[in-house]
């Protein structure tokens, strides 16, 4: 049962923070600030903006294939939870494959994947891996080591603008890989090659795995930077679902388009505001700090704490 | 004596290039250093020019990849694999894309230095899964790679060669199967690339001491054609390998590697660079001085059979095959 356009997308970002939650709290921790951060852009990349087809895998994620090889038939992609590739249909490339637990919660939201999918999570031999490769759902290409995933996202958009392909090709990204020299590669050839079937999201939280963005190499005025490169850059607040459609709606010609999507780490789970900066993985350090922050946090999505016992 | 082509490739990539719209030629800013600025300027719809930024150009490549585009980079051997060895690895190498990467001046052959000198990218791409590693010893194998290396489901390298080019061979370039340059029965000596020549130089000095040598001539590094090694190996009183790299990680480690494996028990001298960096300078000067050349390998086979083969530098200087090449200049960037 596909639950696509039966929901709002609030609703659909509330969903994926719940679902973070729960995984979070039964697996004994988890990428939670990134759901907290991520839930509205991606929300609206899967409800409203992504024009893509069925999904050609089973709901039921499968095992790992074995790496790509020319010997090897069985190897997949996890692009196949975005539908069919044809010219007509967008693409999404997620670069920080670090978001995987939250992209994969996304998916079951929108009814692309099983309501019980997460249960394949960082399970051994399996596809559903802690942080994602392109065999995981929704991934496409190996972005693990980060700023990589805008690049090839540029090779296919120059290559389906050559082909005059009506599809568009999205990324989305995190504001720590503009702290790699390859974006900014990157983002001076899309701007040199018109490369304007491209549409960039990026959850600018101001984190990374050390903590705030401000203490280990701060990027400063990131939307003033990006622009001067000749792209167009809009900066916006990442939960405000209007000033993103907005945003969405305004390229250019022969421009790509960067949305800087301003974020909290702790959007929807204030409770989190507690352990900042240390908000890249969520881990317990005794019963008692797990059980404080599923009850606050519980309380504030809506949670019945009886349903964490689920699994 | 043997013929000099010149600029080979440049000719051979239009040629190949021209009547297949899936291949683009992508540069970074070294397109006449490559010898693509013709194609460049009559064939514009195919190139790209990706600047000074390899690795953004490999991921890049890799996306086009994706669509279905077969991507020949052109660029230095060097800038290649040591700046954007992660996006050689993840953007290219493990999805197995079809990526062609071609490089220019590959080991000490550029009076460039350090920075430009590829000495160790052999090796490198010899511990990447998935990758195929081709290398030109001739104009006809610069020629004839195009269509070899297209043909591959996966990421190749190539070590090319550039401006005046030696002719040795008549007959193409054959995937995955050693030449036979010639046939004797006492010392086996494997070449590639550069180094084929200066092993030619000695080939009549040595056969005039009664010296039987097994010249087998690699233009495909990996995979490797194992069993045409072993049988040129078997019942030999040693094996030689000259390669324009160092000795560690490229031919004279993979054909330690076969012949240990094997069990032949035959003594082999790696010639090559010895572990160490070389510096810039012109490429007789630098093949002389870390014994890449005739005189090594004369001098190494010589401690394998155990005599003193009594050749001197005047003698190999005379029978050289390339006369062109002598008198030339060390090549410019």
């Amino acid at each position: 049962m596909s639950l696509t356009n039966q929901q709002t997308t609030g609703d659909v970002a509330a969903g994926i923070r719940k679902r973070v939650f729960l995984h979070t709290m039964r697996n004994n921790g988890g990428y939670l600030s990134q759901a907290c951060s991520a839930a509205e852009s991606l929300a609206f990349l899967y409800n409203e903006a992504l024009t893509l087809g069925e999904p050609t895998l089973p709901k039921v994620p499968l095992p790992f294939g074995g790496v790509p090889s020319a010997t090897n038939p069985d190897a997949f992609t996890g692009a196949g939870y975005h539908g069919p590739f044809a010219p007509e249909f967008d693409r999404l490339i997620i670069s920080p494959a670090h978001y995987a637990l939250v992209i994969y919660s996304a998916l079951i939201q929108v009814g692309r994947m099983d309501e019980h999918a997460l249960d394949h999570f960082n399970v051994d031999g399996g596809s559903v891996e802690m942080i994602g490769a392109e065999h995981s759902p929704g991934m496409e290409v190996t972005t693990g080591s980060l700023a990589q995933g805008l690049s090839m996202a540029s090779g296919i958009a120059w290559a389906r603008k050559r082909k005059g392909e009506p599809g568009k090709v999205w990324v989305y990204m995190s504001d720590g890989e503009f702290q790699e020299g390859q974006t900014w590669e990157c983002l001076a050839a899309m701007a040199y090659h018109g490369i304007d079937n491209i549409r960039v999201i990026v959850d600018v939280n101001r984190q990374q795995c050390d903590g705030a963005m401000s203490s280990v190499l701060d990027l400063g005025d990131l939307a003033t930077r990006v622009a001067s490169f000749g792209v167009t850059c809009r900066s916006i607040n990442g939960h405000d679902l209007d000033a993103m459609r907005k945003a969405a709606d305004s390229a250019e010609p022969d421009k790509p388009l960067i949305i800087l999507a301003n974020t909290s780490p702790y959007q929807g789970m204030e409770f989190l505001k507690k352990r900042f900066p240390r908000l890249h993985y969520v881990r317990f350090k005794s019963a008692d700090e797990r059980r404080e922050m599923q009850t606050a946090i519980a309380a504030e999505l809506g949670v019945d704490e009886a349903e964490i016992a689920r699994a | 004596m043997v013929d000099i082509v010149n600029r080979p490739y440049a000719k051979a990539f239009e040629t190949f290039a021209s009547t297949r719209p899936d291949i683009l030629c992508l540069s970074a800013d070294l397109t006449s250093s490559c010898e693509v600025d013709g194609f460049r300027d009559r064939h514009p719809d195919q190139f790209l020019s990706l600047g000074m930024a390899e690795q953004n150009m490999l991921s890049f490549a890799g996306g086009l990849a994706m669509q279905g585009f077969r991507p020949f980079l052109h660029t230095f051997s060097v800038f290649l694999y040591r700046r954007p060895y992660d996006q050689l690895i993840n953007s290219i190498a493990y999805s197995n894309r079809k990526v062609r990467l071609m490089g220019f001046l590959p080991g000490i052959i550029t009076p460039g230095g350090i920075t430009h000198q590829a000495i160790e990218d052999i090796s490198v791409m010899r511990a990447i899964p998935n990758m195929t590693i081709l290398e030109c010893g001739d104009a006809t194998e610069v020629e004839t790679v195009l269509e070899v290396a297209d043909s591959i489901d996966g990421p190749v390298y190539v070590r090319v060669l550039r401006g005046e080019v030696p002719r040795l061979f008549s007959t193409p370039f054959e995937f995955n199967k050693l030449r036979t340059l010639s046939e004797g029965d006492d010392v086996l000596v494997v070449t590639a690339g550069v180094c084929t020549e200066e092993a030619l130089r000695a080939a009549e000095p040595l056969k005039s001491r009664g010296v039987g040598i097994h010249h087998l001539h690699v233009s495909t590094l990996k995979p490797f054609d194992r069993d045409g090694l072993i049988k040129a190996a078997r019942g030999k009183k040693g094996v030689v390998t000259l390669e324009n790299h160092t000795i560690n990680g490229g031919l004279g480690s993979l054909v330690a590697e076969i012949l240990a494996e094997e069990g032949l028990g035959v003594k082999l001298r790696r010639l090559g660079l010895q572990d160490t960096f070389a510096h810039g300078a012109s490429k007789p000067y630098l093949m002389k001085k870390y014994g890449l050349d005739a005189s090594a390998l004369v001098s190494a086979i010589g401690q394998l059979l155990g005599k003193d083969l009594n050749i001197d530098d005047a003698e190999l200087e005379a029978v050289r095959i390339d006369t062109v090449h002598s008198s030339h200049k060390a090549e410019a960037l």
